[in-house]
């Protein structure tokens, strides 16, 4: 219990000190889950419309698959990136091993699935009377669309949320893509995993509080933007 | 040429038919309204006439033209009418964003949509509710939302399924005279939807009756109401007095009719033997304490079977021999003083039956 609170008492030391390491790991951490679900975000919200508003044969097999990647185990997601970017991989020449660019990738692939199939979800929990309703005031297909998305944006901006979550609270792609390189590759979790092995508990604590500081942030800042629209 | 038309319309779902050989001919600035039980069909028309369903076959003409072509004419048909279905979807935004949203999908100025949404705020009661979140309304002040939503766009045919139907009196009020004032001052066309019979008597200038999928009647208010073409129309409007019958014998248009042993008389010009269904409108039936008073031929002896109050008017259950209702006001039931098990004279005119061939 002492070091609990030893961890709490010093992360809000560490933030109200701003110290440097500190900070530039947390916005390093921020930054490439930020880019991640930017990046996951842009593709897969248009991807689960796409598959949401096409009626084909393979349709629920293809969400069930998508669902199934859910609980996509971050290591795997590590070893696959690491089998196509390790230098003799087919993306070898590339030299994305051990940059941020890598980790970026990798939590991509992590959180697709978890975006595509809540966009899905978001956008079949809308009514049909929606797209009657859009229809009948004279919307055209896409808008009609368009306005079912927007009827879900409480849903995919959740997802959205979850997302950046996992892929900000996420270790083994950050571990094994990045490197764990200090002042490089070195993210929150990376270092309070590292910290932890060499016995140095109250900082990792601190820095597990600061992530969870962050993710209740995020969390607030979207429901607050909601609210608003 | 009726400005909203429908040819052999035909809808079917999952190998039912759920609407057959629907003509209607709808004019240019009328209060059409169809009339039926629920589930008859009228919301599946109502889908149909707005080009959100494809028919199972069967046209639809809207000024003249062809519009069940399909194809991206659709939306260009879509943008001349407008819609409010029974239960009121409004879109999780506030209410001016709602109303805006037929002009902003137009393409609309933003100045004139401003001018336009306030203006049908106004109209619908709704002024100082703009900020407001639609979701956050009542069931009637939603419903007015949509209806605003609805005309904003000034369209030139107004869809209503059942727009009132479970909504508080002051709302409905409210979207009966509004549909009363487009219709009136700006010629608006409109087909609604409704199983209220007082509603359709009410505002329709000529109404249909919509039963199991096919339309059984059409014409003026008063004529569905005082001459239903059969029995189940006679039913569905409201009359209960409805007996099976014979014709025992007729002679120069006043026949005789054997109802499970007693006779009445009664106009029409069917001949003896055919079967018939008669009906009695409750408040055309006098009662009386003796027999042999007034003018009407038919006086029958009954047994009061129950008094029902609604109202200021009193519903008498007889049987007399058949059973029927007769209907008198609080105030002269109890000046006669009528009673369970009394016993009583029930009178009513040759003419005030209406005999229709057996369906």
């Amino acid at each position: 219990m002492e070091e609990i609170w030893q961890g709490l008492v010093q992360a809000v030391q560490l933030i109200v000190n701003l110290d440097p390491e500190v900070m530039e790991i947390a916005w390093r951490s921020l930054y490439i889950s930020a880019a991640a679900i930017l990046i996951a975000a842009l593709f897969c919200v248009p991807v689960g419309a796409l598959i949401h508003f096409h009626d084909f044969k393979a349709k629920r097999t293809l969400i069930n698959v998508i669902q199934t990647f859910y609980s996509l185990p971050t290591v795997v997601v590590g070893l696959f990136v690491f089998l196509f970017i390790s230098r003799s991989g087919p993306l070898g020449g590339l030299e994305l091993m051990f940059t941020p660019t890598a980790v970026v990738i990798g939590q991509v692939i992590l959180i697709a699935p978890i975006l595509t199939g809540m966009t899905i979800g978001a956008l079949s929990g809308i009514d049909r009377a929606v797209k009657d309703t859009a229809l009948s005031l004279g919307a055209s297909s896409p808008q009609a669309m368009w306005k079912i998305i927007a009827e879900a944006r409480f849903a995919v901006v959740g997802a959205v949320v979850l997302g950046f979550g996992r892929a900000i609270s996420e270790v083994g792609a950050a571990m094994m893509l990045g490197g764990n390189i200090r002042g490089y590759t070195r993210v929150l979790t990376t270092a309070i995993s590292l910290e932890t092995q060499k016995g140095e508990l109250v900082l990792a604590l601190a820095l597990g509080m600061i992530l969870v500081g962050i993710a209740l942030v995020v969390s607030v800042l979207m429901n607050i933007l909601l609210q608003r629209y | 040429m009726a400005f909203l038309r429908t040819v052999r319309l035909e809808q079917r779902a999952g190998g039912k038919v759920l609407l057959s050989d629907i003509n209607l001919e709808i004019n240019r600035g009328e209060v059409f309204v169809v009339i039926g039980p629920t589930g008859a069909g009228k919301t599946t028309l109502m889908r149909l006439l707005d080009l959100l369903d494809k028919p199972y076959s069967g046209d639809i003409y809207l000024d003249g033209a062809k519009v069940t072509n399909g194809g991206a004419s659709l939306m260009h048909v879509r943008r001349r009418m407008a819609i409010v279905f029974q239960k009121p979807l409004v879109f999780n935004d506030s209410v001016f964003n709602n109303v805006a949203y037929p002009l902003k999908i137009r393409g609309a100025a933003s100045k004139t949509v401003g001018q336009q949404v306030e203006k049908m705020l106004q109209a619908t009661g709704l002024s100082g509710y703009a900020r407001r979140k639609a979701r956050t309304l009542s069931g009637g002040e939603a419903q007015r939302v949509a209806l605003a939503r609805a005309l904003v766009t000034e369209p030139e045919v107004l869809l209503l399924d059942e727009p009132t139907a479970n909504l508080d009196p002051t709302s409905v009020n409210l979207i009966e005279s509004l549909v009363v004032e487009f219709n009136r001052l700006r010629g608006l066309t409109i087909v609604m939807a409704t199983h209220d019979m007082q509603q359709g008597q009410r505002l329709a200038q000529r109404a249909g009756v919509l039963m199991d999928g096919q339309l059984v009647q059409v014409g003026r208010p008063v004529d569905i109401f005082y001459s239903p073409d059969n029995i189940r129309v006679a039913g569905l409007i409201g009359i209960h007095n409805i007996m099976r019958g014979k014709i025992a014998s007729s002679e120069a248009g006043l026949a005789s009719v054997d109802i499970g042993g007693r006779v009445i008389e009664v106009v029409t010009d069917l001949s003896a033997g055919s079967a018939v269904d008669v009906y009695i409108r409750p408040e055309d039936i006098i009662l009386t304490q003796t027999a042999g008073t007034g003018s009407a031929r038919n006086t029958l002896s009954c047994i009061i079977k129950s008094l029902k109050l609604t109202g200021s008017l009193c519903t008498v259950e007889l049987d007399c021999g058949f059973h029927i209702e007769a209907l008198v006001t609080v105030k002269s039931a109890e000046e006669m003083g009528l009673k369970q098990g009394q016993s009583i004279y029930a009178s009513f005119k040759a003419t005030a039956v209406r005999v229709l061939p057996a369906a």
